[in-house]
Order: C-alpha cells, then sequence, then structure tokens
C-alpha cells in the first residue's frame, strides 16, 4: 500500500490489512509519522511525536507473526490527547504547569491499548487543563482547523479531532468535560463519542471535573468508534467510578436498521441562537433516518436555558478543587529563587498557569466559597436533578435525542479569546449530557455555506453507545459526508 | 452581581494565585459579564429539589488498601524540582 493510501485508511481497515499480511505496523506507523512531520508546521495538531513509535511497531508486528496479537486494531498507530498520561512520555495538558512533566505511570486507557498492540505516534494539542472550545488556550500555541483557512478546530481535543481530519492519525483518544471530544469532532468533519460516564476508566486522565470528564474514541466512522470503544472499556479498581460494560456487539451494529428508531428532537435545539446552515443539514440528516422507517417527534427542553450556568458552576467548582495539587513541588512549573512556602505556591500558579485557567480557578472558588455556596453551586446540583429528570422524562418516549453538536461551524481564530462567555455559550449543545453522564455522538452531516462541516449530535440513554455508534454507523453507510477531506476541494 | 476589587483579591488568596493589575481588571469585568449570565439561573424552580451528587446512584466503593505498584520513588522524585534522600524538598516552613 502506497503511504498516501495508508493515512486515509480507516483505523479498522488498516487492522485488518496488518492481520492479512498486506501491510505491516511499521509501514502504517511510517506513513503516519511522515504525513505528521510534512503538516505538523500548519496545524499544530501535535505537542510531543513519538520518534521510537516505527521500534515499538517491529516488536508489535512480530508479535502479529506469532499469533500473539489478535485484535481487530492490533498494529494500528494512535494519536492520544495530552491530558492522559503516557509513561516515559511527557505529558503536558498543553500547559507550562505540566510543560516538564514526565508521568511515571501509563493511564488505564494506554496500558487497554498496548495490551491490545496499538502503536502510539504522539500526544495530540489541547486547550490548557482542557479549559477552552478552540484549542486556542494551549501554551504550545494554536492548533488549526484542516478546513479552513484561519479556523479554529473546536476543542478542547482539538489536536486529535484535527489529526484524524488532516489524516496525521486514523483514530485518536480525546476527553470530554462538556463535548471537548464532540465539538472538535464537528468542526473538523470527524466522528466522535462521548461514552457513558464511567465506562471508560479516568485513572491517568489529568483531572479537570471528576464528575465530567470522560475519556473517548475519535476516528473516522462510528464502527472505528465502536472498536476503540471495546478496547478501552471496563472496570477498573484504579477508579472507583468506573462501571462493567458489555463490549458493543460488531456484527449487531452491522446489521441494525433504523426502521421503527424513536428520535427525539428538542425544539430549543433548533430555535434562535443555532446557525441556519447548521439547523438545515441536521434537519436534513433527521429526513434521512425519517425516509427509512425511523419516527420523529419533537419536544421542549426547557432545561437547555440553564445548561451553561449549570455546567460552569459545577464544572469551575470541582477544577478548582482538582488543580489546588500544583503546588510547585511534587512536579510540574516552579520558579527559581523564592523566599519561601506560600511565595513558591504563588508564584509557581500563577507563572505555571495561563489566564483562561485562572479564571476558572477564581470562579470555582468564588461558587464554593462561603456566602455564596448555596446561591451557586448547591442550586446547580439542585439543577442538576431536574436536568436528570428531563432527560428520563424523554427517554420515555423515545430512544435516542438528535440535534447540532454546535450552534456554529468552526469560528475565526481569535474571534472567542477576548470574550469568555462567547466561548462558553458555543458550549450549549454539549453540555448537559455531561452534568447527568449520559453517551452522545457526535457524526458529520454536511458542510455550511464556506465548506465547513457541521456535526449531528446523537444523545442516548446510560450505556447506550452500542445503539448511539450502530445508528451513526447505518448513516454513513448511506451517506459520504464523513468520507471527505479538505484537501479533496 | 458587582466584583469589587476586594472579592478580586479574596479569590487570588483562595486559589493562591497572584494576578497584575491589568489581569485584575479584566478578570473583574470577565467574572462580571459571566456571573451576570450566571444569575439567570435563579429563574430555575429548584423549590424541594435536593442537590444530586451522582447521576446514577452509585455510592462508596471499596476495596482493600494493598500495595500493588512496584517500588518507583527515584521516577517520581525525577518530576520533582528539588529532592534530597527520597523526599521533597521544600522552602523552610518553621523559624
Amino acid at each position: 500500500m502506497r503511504p498516501e493510501e495508508i493515512v486515509r485508511s480507516s483505523a479498522l481497515e488498516i487492522g485488518r490489512k496488518i492481520k492479512s499480511g498486506e501491510l505491516t505496523s511499521v509501514e502504517a506507523t511510517r506513513a503516519f509519522l511522515d504525513k505528521i512531520t510534512s503538516d505538523n508546521g500548519k496545524y499544530n495538531a501535535f505537542v510531543t511525536v513519538c520518534e521510537d513509535a516505527v521500534k515499538e511497531a517491529e516488536l508489535i508486528d512480530q508479535k502479529i507473526a506469532r499469533g500473539e496479537l489478535k485484535g481487530p486494531l492490533a498494529g494500528v498507530p494512535i494519536a492520544v490527547k495530552d491530558n492522559i498520561c503516557t509513561k516515559g512520555i511527557r505529558t503536558t495538558c498543553s500547559s507550562r504547569m505540566l510543560g516538564n512533566f514526565i508521568p511515571p505511570y501509563d493511564a488505564t486507557v494506554i496500558k487497554k491499548l498496548k495490551a491490545e498492540g496499538m502503536v502510539m505516534i504522539g500526544k495530540t494539542n489541547m486547550d490548557e487543563f482542557a479549559m477552552g472550545s478552540t484549542t486556542e488556550t494551549s501554551y504550545f500555541g494554536p492548533t488549526y482547523n484542516p478546513w479552513g483557512e484561519n479556523r479554529v478546530p473546536g476543542g478542547s481535543s482539538g489536536g486529535s479531532a484535527a489529526a484524524v481530519a488532516a489524516d496525521n492519525a486514523c483514530i485518536a483518544l480525546g476527553s470530554d468535560t462538556g463535548g471537548s471530544i464532540r465539538q472538535p469532532s464537528s468542526f473538523c468533519g470527524v466522528t466522535g463519542l462521548k461514552p457513558t460516564y464511567g465506562t471508560v476508566s479516568r485513572y491517568g486522565l489529568v483531572a479537570f471535573a471528576s464528575s465530567l470528564d470522560q475519556i473517548g474514541p475519535i476516528g473516522r466512522d462510528a464502527r472505528d468508534l465502536a472498536a476503540l470503544f471495546n478496547i478501552i472499556c471496563g472496570i477498573d479498581e484504579k477508579d472507583q467510578t468506573s462501571t462493567e460494560t458489555a463490549p458493543i456487539d460488531m456484527d449487531k451494529l452491522d446489521s441494525f436498521d433504523v426502521k421503527g428508531l424513536k428520535i427525539g428532537l428538542p425544539e430549543q435545539y433548533f430555535g434562535d441562537g443555532i446557525d441556519e446552515d447548521v439547523k438545515a443539514r441536521v434537519s436534513e440528516a433527521v429526513s434521512f433516518f425519517e425516509s427509512k422507517g425511523a419516527t420523529v417527534g419533537k419536544f421542549s427542553f426547557p432545561i437547555a436555558d440553564y445548561a451553561i450556568p449549570i455546567y460552569y458552576i459545577i464544572a469551575c467548582a470541582e477544577a478548582c478543587s482538582n488543580l489546588s495539587r500544583y503546588d510547585g513541588i511534587k512536579y510540574g512549573y516552579s520558579p527559581e529563587g523564592v523566599d519561601d512556602l506560600m511565595d513558591l505556591y504563588i508564584r509557581s500558579r500563577s507563572e505555571g498557569f495561563g489566564m483562561e485557567v485562572k479564571r476558572r480557578i477564581m470562579l470555582g472558588n468564588f461558587v464554593l466559597s462561603s456566602g455564596y455556596y448555596d446561591a451557586y453551586y448547591n442550586k446547580a446540583l439542585r439543577a442538576k436533578a431536574l436536568i436528570k429528570e428531563a432527560f428520563d422524562k424523554a427517554f420515555d418516549e423515545y430512544d435516542v435525542i438528535m440535534g447540532p453538536v454546535a450552534p456554529t461551524t468552526a469560528l475565526k481564530c481569535g474571534e472567542s479569546l477576548s470574550d469568555p462567555l462567547k466561548m462558553y455559550l458555543g458550549d450549549i449543545c454539549t453540555v448537559l449530557v455531561n452534568t447527568v453522564g449520559l453517551p452522545a455522538i457526535s457524526v458529520p452531516c454536511g458542510f455550511d455555506g464556506s465548506g465547513l462541516p457541521v456535526g449531528l449530535q446523537i444523545t442516548g440513554r446510560h450505556y447506550s453507545e452500542g445503539l448511539l455508534c450502530s445508528v451513526a454507523s447505518f448513516y454513513q453507510k448511506h451517506t459520504d459526508h464523513h468520507t471527505k477531506r479538505s484537501s479533496d476541494r | 452581581m458587582e466584583i469589587t476589587p476586594e472579592l478580586i483579591d479574596y479569590l487570588q488568596q483562595l486559589g493562591r494565585i497572584s494576578l497584575s493589575e491589568q489581569e485584575k481588571e479584566k478578570t473583574g469585568k470577565d467574572l462580571s459579564t459571566i456571573l451576570g449570565y450566571i444569575d439567570k439561573l435563579n429563574e430555575l424552580d429548584t423549590e424541594g429539589v435536593e442537590p444530586m451528587s451522582h447521576a446514577f446512584g452509585r455510592t462508596n466503593v471499596f476495596r482493600e488498601d494493598t500495595v500493588t505498584n512496584d517500588a518507583m520513588v527515584e521516577d517520581i522524585l525525577a518530576n520533582a524540582p528539588e529532592s534530597k534522600d527520597g523526599a521533597f524538598l521544600v522552602p523552610r516552613t518553621v523559624e
């Protein structure tokens, strides 16, 4: 296979060809590393490139030849978001704070990738500590969207999504706290799954907001996502919030038919504030499902109006607690010539964190501080119970909920950096599922007038990632939006 | 919600962060805008609703407290800015 063909293939295709002997893991790994070398100056999707990956691939090729590795993704190269700890390989969270941090251990998901025989080709860029929706708050400079000159890739997993979109990787891991897998997948025209809370261990994922954080796959299509989900899911005694999960049955996924599927559309996600082109593409996708025998109903979802306040209170409250561990003592950035312990804390944090991180720490401390705790944090936790109620009610009637992933397509670079509230409001369609731990998938469903990708979001009940991938895969069997590349235009 | 310079100072203290004068001004404005929007939540009636922590009813999960990892003191201290005799080194805290 020529390198140009390799880098355009899906992860399962590459896995199959390695197994059949048409391709080696070394060839596949080299093809992606070369592509990254030629592209990273342009897109900056990677913070660290694993130059030694070819050596890993050699060992894996030997194991495959000996029959020791038999999984569907054995030998397949993968990119990993830089907030997932990798033993011996720098894990920065795109922050100056962790710019020199070499984890002494692997995250559970990384152990699982290694056990499958996947080859890590690099660590991808992100918003600093996953706080942002554009990948512009990275200490290592922004990532650019391959789909448009001077367009953001979304965030915070913007590096992972851009890497897949630019054929710098066939599949990647991201993390999603309020949309950080789905929104960049939407902006970059790739497919991304935020699994049910607890199905994938968070051990070794650098904590942002622990009740919301979830690791998940970003890739070319829903079949690839299902295959990778099956590798990374499962209970882990190192993460007490993890749960036992049945893997997705690939045969069932392939034979799935949407006939009789009950689809609910929340009116609030098709109203004011959502771009006309986005609404049009999402509605066309819904019509497609209807034409194939699904039933579609609209319902009112008024809790959506409070999504941003509830989410930002909870996320910032948890973030300010989680980030209190950065003290300039155990690891991470530490300034020279400090006076005393307090000076060490304050200067490490003031010089190590970027502005968006500091803003969220302050917001979090505010909503948790005495005098404001009840009015903000406790109020948000009460509202969370109402979100649960609203979703339960919707799922009494519908199998899945469909809507846009984001109100717009990829924004211009720099547009939202100076106006944090504007950036936060862009998360309106994605944040609610995180607060109650639901799974959701982002599927490319066409392009806007400027040729930028639009994403369809499909949300399901807890533990329904099998259904979500099946619905998305059915759509992808009948459409070709997900196969388009910016380089084809 | 008015964000006074005193409140900004208090939040800096809670977060062990020190902002420049310029950053303080910008942060004050940003927090004021963001909290102004967040206050929309007051419109939502949550009377009689219990605060919810875990959304699908997980309670405490326990395991035996046994050591399963290898000794990795050196690897861990390798990330420390300063260490001595197998321990993290910090500035003098007691005179």
